[in-house]
């Protein structure tokens, strides 16, 4: 198996409250290795949003390392993990953050674009990056006038865009109806099969059931993981209707 | 599964043996409750008893006997359909039975149960996603089977959840006596 995009070492990240000090993340360790989605499970509070933050540079753990394409972050400069952000990594959070007065297009193509990518170069990847999640024809519409599965395959797009193979996704589907919502994971499952290495929090096991591997945290601590089975076959004759 | 129900159904399509009825079942429900030939001729026999269904014809000359509905046994399919699965019907739910011994059994880490299962579970549900991508569109039948499936697995996962949140609550109410090694009433993670 090639080496892993994303590693978590003995990752902790403590919050200080007053007098008190709260666990957020207890000792994780974790790696997604390119062509897998690991999805993250967890009760509110679990950590399972601050694994997120940490794994995207957005947070700085307490202790243990994080690497992202062997690159150890806490080793980088503040310029040099905003870069990693901008080239490496892609998110799709919840509330899409699309802008308002930029076309489709304009807003896929803006963080190349932000990074010094010239504008023609740019707005062809961009329109590379909502073909592949299958909005391409939308690429002139303002968000307005795009339905919430539209919005959010533009904002896949936008964290797909360029050549980033690390994707974080916070409860992607969370304001889509359940048949979109599938659509979405479709899209984010394909990238990852075609060598992206990505990570889902979602509350919804439906949707971590996308997922090569899931990981439940509880209290900031890993408890168990599951992966694939033996074979979808056995499932359905060991008693699958009892 | 009612066995009896399934094959009066497909016998509503028409006369039919019972390799036939086996062949139809299977590609129903995407073989997800195979069925064996025995089952299916000593179902049909029973059948045949009550009436519900009767030879059609002479037998072929491989020597099969086809089947068909009679009277009855079209009004046995009708009101099949049109009333509701009871539950009572449902055979015993073992994961019920188990936490319910877990948690009146002393030294069983009840969580730990919990997520075993809620472990076990998600395997199944990520295998049956998996089908249902690979699944071909136009296979409604076999689609919604599998349907039903993932949504029974999440109902399941969720049933877990509130489980888990049940026993934490009863631990904390109960400090000295809590069989559960888990922290509740740590203050809240800050997000």
């Amino acid at each position: 198996m090639s080496a892993p995009v994303l590693v978590l070492s003995g990752v902790t990240r403590e919050h200080r409250q007053g007098d008190t000090v709260v666990h957020a993340l207890r000792g994780v360790d974790l790696a997604v290795h390119p062509g897998e989605l690991v999805a993250v499970m967890g009760p509110s509070g679990s950590g399972k949003s601050t694994l997120l933050h940490v794994a995207g540079g957005l947070d700085t753990p307490t202790a243990g390392r994080v690497l992202v394409e062997d690159r150890d972050l806490a080793e980088l400069s503040a310029a040099q993990v905003a870069a990693v952000r901008r080239r490496s990594i892609g998110y799709v959070f919840q509330d899409l953050n699309l802008l308002p007065s930029l076309t489709a297009l304009e807003n896929v193509s803006l963080p190349l674009e932000l990074d010094g990518t010239r504008g023609g170069l740019a707005r062809r990847a961009a329109r590379d990056a909502l073909d592949e999640v299958g909005v391409g024809h939308l690429a002139g519409r303002f968000p307005d006038d795009m339905s919430g599965g539209q919005q959010q395959r533009v904002a896949i797009a936008r964290a797909l865009v360029g050549p980033r193979r690390l994707l974080l996704a916070d409860e992607p589907t969370g304001a889509l109806d359940s048949t979109t919502g599938e659509e979405v994971l479709r899209v984010l499952r394909a990238r990852c099969e075609a060598g992206a290495a990505g990570v889902l929090v979602t509350h919804e096991a439906r949707h971590a059931a996308w997922a090569d591997r899931v990981v439940f945290l509880r209290d900031g601590v890993v408890v168990d993981q599951s992966g694939p089975a033996a074979g979808a076959e056995s499932l359905l004759t060991a008693g699958g209707g009892a | 599964m009612s066995i009896r129900h399934g094959l009066l159904a497909l016998l509503e399509r028409g006369p039919r043996h019972g390799y036939q009825l086996r062949a139809e079942f299977d590609a129903a429900t995407g073989a997800t409750w195979p069925l064996n030939v025995g089952q299916v001729y000593s179902t049909l026999d029973r059948l045949e008893r009550d009436g519900l269904v009767a030879q059609d014809g002479d037998p072929d000359p491989d020597g099969r006997i086809a089947y068909r509905l009679t009277d009855t046994g079209h009004a046995e399919v009708r009101g099949w359909f049109a009333s509701p699965v009871s539950p009572k019907g449902a055979p015993r739910d073992e994961l019920a039975i188990k936490l319910a011994l877990a948690v009146t059994t002393p030294g069983v880490d009840v969580l730990s149960v919990v997520q075993t299962q809620r472990t076990g579970t998600m395997t199944a549900l990520q295998e049956l996603t998996r089908l249902k991508t690979r699944a071909a569109g136009d296979d409604l039948a076999w689609s919604l089977v599998l349907d039903s499936l993932v949504f029974r697995a999440e109902a399941e996962i969720r049933w877990l959840d509130h489980c888990e949140a049940r026993v934490a609550r009863a631990a904390a109410a109960r400090p000295q006596n809590a069989v559960v090694p888990v922290s509740t009433t740590g203050p809240a993670v800050r997000r």
